[in-house]
């Protein structure tokens, strides 16, 4: 099939059309933008920087069931993802696409977490391209990573002016394409040159960088460096670096039980919490900021490429941007290079 | 394994027990699984743990602290810390909790074949111990000498003590007991256990020392083994942290790189020994 484009007056028809599955879309919130299930095509801002808050609630839920039960009850009743139904994300930026491929790998590694992978089975990314980078703080780059990067994604929208240029790259993509052959025409060969040009154009214009190299092999012998203390220092505990982080995985699981009703679920939970580690004796191993920063950068940047050959961050920038007290994992890589 | 594995097998206790009293109480439950058909496809070593729990209260992960080598049953000990042992110690014989697992590694049995093996165990430290004690007793051909080394606060605060006196009238191992203080009639050591294993004084060759029990504990007894003349190499432990997921995905019981649930909890003391939050 021929490179496709979709006219930017058939966009409402096309999100009408996807409206049949679970559509996820950009769309306004008070201030900010965040994904959301959309109903009507409406709704859609597709003119954004970036969401505040990632798209990776849709494959792994702030909170999600596991199983219910009756309290008293052998009987335990497995939640059914399927349930949820064929999922397209629409619009989500590279990076947080990238995010998802990078996190697949720890929810498929020796136990298929059922939740997750369902989930991402069913689901199907149709991507923007970044032709602005959309935040100071991107650093896409210098993680792999790029404002046109496809990795994750099934489809990528580059926006054009009159029209968004759609490349499809996985079956899924292919098959969304078809989902959507009357409101696509065929683009030329022209467009996809143009669209490396300005994702080219669009690379040069991000201002920040870190030069990786090294850092994985580097981090654990720098356990006792004061660095750690430094960048603790202003830390408030609050966790925003790792809610707001695209590649962040870490949950908590607990009981709720309602009249008679229960449920097991998980949520998501933050290394940055005393609690994460709190033994039931009391006893903490990460007792402090500094071992919980200390294990954040490591676990992203040493621990996740060591197992899985690739930095668990994406260089979204969400964390410099959000952090009440200024802390930038970009200082505090700086400085794990130069110690 | 299981198909999700999230999704826990109820088990039904066979016999409970208590071992040790007092605030931080210790019970035994001997438990079968509720559905026959598991015990098909259900197979565990020394040294692995399952989730352990109630459904509305929570789970917790436990090692098994019986051997494979004993049949139709499964063992766990349990302290009595925070919420969801307390409700476990409220259940007795007849009643059920659930169960995940087998999950992480064991102690490599097999490796160790034709060894001399020496426990050295504090407190609750001895649960995952025993399994691996129960095991060479079972397969005895196939290792060297046994010797057990195990002590608590008081003789109250004693595990598995009929089993402790059960070996000695076999007299198939060696078996050194200890308590920290004093007591009429206690015929054994007084002192702590890195002080017994001094004065037991394991040769290393061809050796293997397992260790398990309060963190203080397995600091000095790695450092008494290393006097001895035991090598990291020769020299095994079991860590534990908090744990939800039990399978390598929540996040939080690393040490280092290695995840305690998945790639633990049995370590060696030659990989601990580079990661410094190992002993955190």
């Amino acid at each position: 099939m021929a490179v496709q484009k979709l006219s930017k007056d058939k966009v409402a028809e096309a999100l009408g059309e996807l409206c049949k599955f679970r559509l996820i879309a950009p769309a306004k919130s008070d201030d900010v933008v965040v994904f959301k299930r959309i109903d009507d095509p409406a709704e859609a801002y597709l003119e954004y920087g970036n969401s505040t808050i990632p798209p990776k609630k849709f494959a792994f839920p702030q909170t999600e069931t596991l199983f219910r039960f009756i309290k008293g009850s052998p009987e335990l009743t497995e939640a059914n993802v399927e349930e949820e139904g064929t999922t397209v994300i629409f619009g989500l930026r590279p990076c947080d696409a990238r995010a998802m491929a990078i996190v697949d790998k720890l929810f498929a590694w020796d136990y298929d977490d059922p939740y997750y992978l369902k989930r991402r089975e069913l689901t199907t990314l149709v991507g923007m391209a970044c032709i602005e980078p959309p935040s100071v703080n991107c650093f896409c780059t210098s993680l792999g990573g790029s404002p046109f990067g496809t990795e994750g994604l099934d489809i990528l929208l580059t926006d054009m002016g009159d029209y968004y240029l759609v490349q499809a790259f996985t079956d899924k993509g292919k098959k969304l394409e078809k989902t959507l052959s009357s409101q696509l025409e065929d683009g030329s060969a022209g467009d996809e040159k143009k669209a490396k040009e300005m994702a080219l154009a669009s690379e040069g214009k991000i201002r920040r960088s870190i030069d990786t190299d090294g850092v994985p092999e580097k981090l654990p012998d720098l356990w006792d460096n004061e660095l750690w203390q430094k960048v603790s220092a202003a830390c408030l505990g609050c966790g925003i670096c790792t809610f707001l982080c695209p590649t962040c995985h870490c949950f908590d699981i607990q009981d709720e039980v309602e009249e008679g009703e229960g449920r097991r679920c998980r949520m998501w939970d933050s290394c940055m919490f005393s609690e994460y580690t709190v033994h039931a004796s009391g006893h903490n191993p990460r007792p402090t900021r500094k071992e919980r920063t200390r294990n954040r950068v490591n676990h992203k940047y040493s621990y996740y490429p060591g197992r899985f050959d690739v930095i668990a961050c994406v260089g979204c920038g969400r964390c410099i941007n959000l952090c009440p007290v200024n802390i930038d994992i970009l200082d505090i890589l700086e400085q794990v290079v130069d110690a | 394994m299981m198909k999700n594995p999230y999704i826990p097998y109820e088990v039904n206790i066979l016999d409970a027990w208590y071992e040790a009293p007092g605030e931080r109480c210790i019970k035994t439950f001997k438990v079968s699984f509720a559905d026959e058909k598991v015990w098909d496809t259900w197979s565990h070593l020394p040294g692995q743990c399952a989730m352990v729990g109630i459904p509305g209260v929570g789970e917790s992960m436990f090692c098994i602290s019986s051997s494979p080598t004993e049949k139709g049953y499964l063992r766990f000990s349990i302290m009595k810390a925070g919420k969801n042992t307390a409700s476990l110690h409220e259940l007795e014989a007849g009643d059920s909790f659930f169960i995940r697992g087998p999950l992480g590694n064991n102690f490599p049995m097999e490796e160790w074949k034709g060894k001399n093996i020496v426990t050295i165990g504090g407190g609750i430290g001895q649960a995952p111990l025993r399994p691996v004690i129960q095991w060479v007793r079972d397969n005895r051909g196939d290792y060297g000498e046994l010797e057990l080394v195990y002590g608590a606060r008081t003789s109250q605060d004693h595990c598995f003590k009929a089993e402790f006196e059960e070996i000695n009238q076999a007299g198939d191992c060696a078996c050194h007991l200890s308590i920290d203080v004093e007591e009429e009639e206690w015929p054994h050591f007084v002192g702590f256990v890195p002080s017994l294993l001094m004065e037991v004084a394991p040769k290393p060759d061809n050796a293997i020392a397992v260790t398990c029990g309060p963190p203080v504990m397995i600091n000095f007894v790695l450092q008494n083994l290393e006097k001895l003349g035991f090598a990291p190499e020769q020299v095994y432990t079991t860590l534990e942290n908090r744990m939800k997921c039990g399978i390598g995905k929540c996040g939080r019981c690393n040490v280092g790189h290695l995840y305690v649930c998945k790639d633990g909890p049995v370590f060696s003391y030659a990989q601990l020994k580079e990661i410094p939050e190992a002993f955190a």
